[in-house]
């Protein structure tokens, strides 16, 4: 029986109706999101079992398949996703339900989360490109909701510069769909896998689709809009729109750079993938350096959100001599930067919450006053630094024996530097949490729940460095990197 | 020229359009104006472009995602004309601060 649930159904359906039960009757609302997202883990569970029985996941929707109808779509790649969204998903919610302290504000947070969460669980099993532009709108929309929530002039305007990008971005997406399906007459993405080839149109859609998702995924220099938008943002939003949010449009790209663009015959991924490479390298230097010259905590983790993003992009250049070793770099930094960076953004509420601000020189001995919060930002910054073991060593570490096998010194040089300058920031931080404040400050208690809810993220992205092998096991059911394309 | 290239060029004008009125202009109900006219360029190639398959019948399927995408572009402009009315009432003018 548990071998034919339709876990997929479950992951965007129940999010779905939660979201508009708990809008309708706001009383409920907190406990219905705890709910959910707790059987988002078992879900994703239970998903990832059915895998690893049966190997990659096909679901037409209500009996249609593609061409005509909607298809959901799990391979390694995608579970991989969307374990990231349940463990982040729930501790955040565990974190939310006593973040709010007002009630309105509460009332307004939990339905849009749940739509949100729906709108990243249907991302991910997505087939089709058109289906992957609807799921990309809803979620955009949810998350600058979200990122408008906590009001004032810095939040508002924040929200907006972020709508008009991503409503920017959408719009090159969706031109690029228009002119990949009037080439080929299909946006089931593995149909467009086997009929691509090389023509002005399709290079169109190519620089439209990547100049898109790249302004959504916040890629330097189209990360102008991230640095307000995620630092003005409720911590739990924060944390999800740079741990989640961003995730979700760079994994539309790496889908459709390895199953449709970046293609043997058509020779287009050519040049473009050291592109992506020149601008992923100059984003983890600026992010970098930016993240140091931050005086405000939430500022810096956002600037190193620009950075940590950087390093995705580096493995495209690799990938064309190391192929599945670039890409496995890719999937396992970009879940450890998922749980690394929601854990420090939610250390990041708790010590605005403790001293009432986020200045990093008056952080005033919360080593000794708030141990666990402390405790859970340091573990998170091992796994940003990359330092061993922790799951942002693996990925790095994967990267580093790329450019080192292809003696390509640049991208050396960058990883290096990077890891460097991350040290300098997170240990900038770390240092002000043991000195004393020129001037002290009244401290407000923070719930026990909230700091174990940063610490479970934060140990999280640590355990994930003992686990290498079986999670790149999972990730490559279905061989998403190495033969792309549906396969049952 | 074939009507169904006329549109199309007709599309990629009013993109063009949308994204330079976009970028230019200060105040932001122009930005959400220019960001409508971009995405009925981008309906209009959709429209325009399904007449590929043959003379007399046009696919339907990029009819259908017009319609989602008019879906998904209205409830866009409403969430923005909120957010920027929220910004006018907490700044007193519609435009996005330089400082921020």
């Amino acid at each position: 029986m548990l071998s034919n649930m339709h876990f997929d159904i479950i992951l965007i359906m129940l999010p779905l109706i939660a979201g508009m039960l708990g809008f309708l009757w706001p009383a409920v609302a907190r406990i219905l999101g705890i709910f959910t997202t707790a059987a988002g883990v078992i879900s994703v569970i239970g998903l990832g079992w059915q895998m690893q029985l049966n190997g990659t996941h096909l679901h037409a929707i209500g009996g249609w398949g593609a061409p005509l109808g909607i298809d959901l779509y799990a391979d390694g790649l995608s579970l991989l996703m969307l374990a990231m969204t349940a463990i982040v998903g729930f501790a955040v919610s565990i974190y939310s339900s006593r973040y709010f302290t007002h009630r309105h504000d509460e009332v307004r947070f939990w339905p849009i989360w749940l739509l949100l969460l729906s709108a990243l669980n249907a991302l991910f099993l997505s087939a089709d490109i058109f289906n992957l532009y609807v799921t990309l709108e809803l979620m955009g929309l949810g998350a600058v909701t979200l990122s408008a929530l906590a009001g004032g002039k810095l939040a508002i305007a924040g929200a907006m510069r972020y709508l008009l990008a991503t409503l920017l971005g959408s719009m090159c997406y969706l031109l690029g769909v228009a002119l990949l399906y009037h080439s080929f007459g299909t946006v089931d993405i593995a149909t467009l896998s086997a009929r691509i080839d090389s023509s002005p149109a399709v290079w169109a859609a190519l620089g439209l689709i990547l100049a898109g998702l790249a302004l959504k995924t916040a890629l330097f220099p189209l990360h102008f809009w991230l640095p307000p938008a995620h630092a003005s943002a409720p911590a739990p939003v924060s944390a999800v729109l740079s741990a989640l949010v961003v995730k979700a449009s760079f994994y539309i790209l790496l889908r459709l750079w390895l199953s449709v663009f970046n293609n043997q015959q058509t020779g287009m991924g050519d040049g473009v993938d050291t592109l992506l490479g020149i601008l992923g390298g100059t984003a983890v230097l600026w992010g970098s350096i930016q993240a140091l010259r931050q005086t405000r905590l939430k500022l810096l983790i956002a600037y190193s959100t620009v950075a940590q993003i950087g390093y995705l992009f580096l493995a495209f250049p690799l990938a064309a001599a190391s192929g599945g070793l670039a890409w496995n770099a890719v999937a396992y930094l970009a879940l450890s930067h998922a749980l690394a960076k929601a854990a420090m953004f939610l250390c990041a509420g708790n010590l605005l919450r403790f001293g009432g601000h986020d200045r990093i020189a008056d952080l005033d001995r919360v080593v000794q006053r708030l141990p666990l919060t402390a405790g859970a930002f340091a573990l998170a910054g091992v796994s940003i630094m990359g330092l061993p073991p922790s799951g942002g060593f693996i990925g790095k570490w994967l990267l580093l024996k790329a450019s080192l096998d292809q003696g390509n010194w640049a991208i050396t040089t960058v990883l290096i530097l990077g890891g460097l300058l991350a040290a300098a920031y997170i240990f900038k931080v770390l240092g002000h949490t043991f000195i004393q404040a020129p001037q002290p400050h009244e401290a407000t208690a923070v719930p026990a729940r909230m700091e174990w809810a940063a610490l479970l993220l934060a140990s999280s992205a640590i355990i994930l460095g003992f686990m290498a092998s079986p999670i790149l096991e999972l990730v490559n059911i279905g061989d998403a990197f190495t033969s792309p394309g549906i396969k049952l | 020229m074939t009507p169904t290239l006329l549109f199309a060029l007709v599309g990629i004008g009013l993109f063009s359009l949308g994204l330079y009125a976009l970028i230019v202009h200060a105040h932001l109900l122009r930005k959400i104006l220019a960001i409508n006219i971009m995405g009925s360029g981008v309906f209009l190639i959709l429209v325009a472009l399904a007449k590929r398959t043959s003379e007399t019948t046009p696919d339907p399927v990029p009819h259908a995602m017009v319609i989602t995408g008019i879906v998904v572009a209205v409830s866009a402009t409403a969430l923005a004309l909120s957010i920027m009315l929220k910004l006018n009432s907490e700044t007193g003018c519609a435009e996005l601060p330089d400082d921020v």
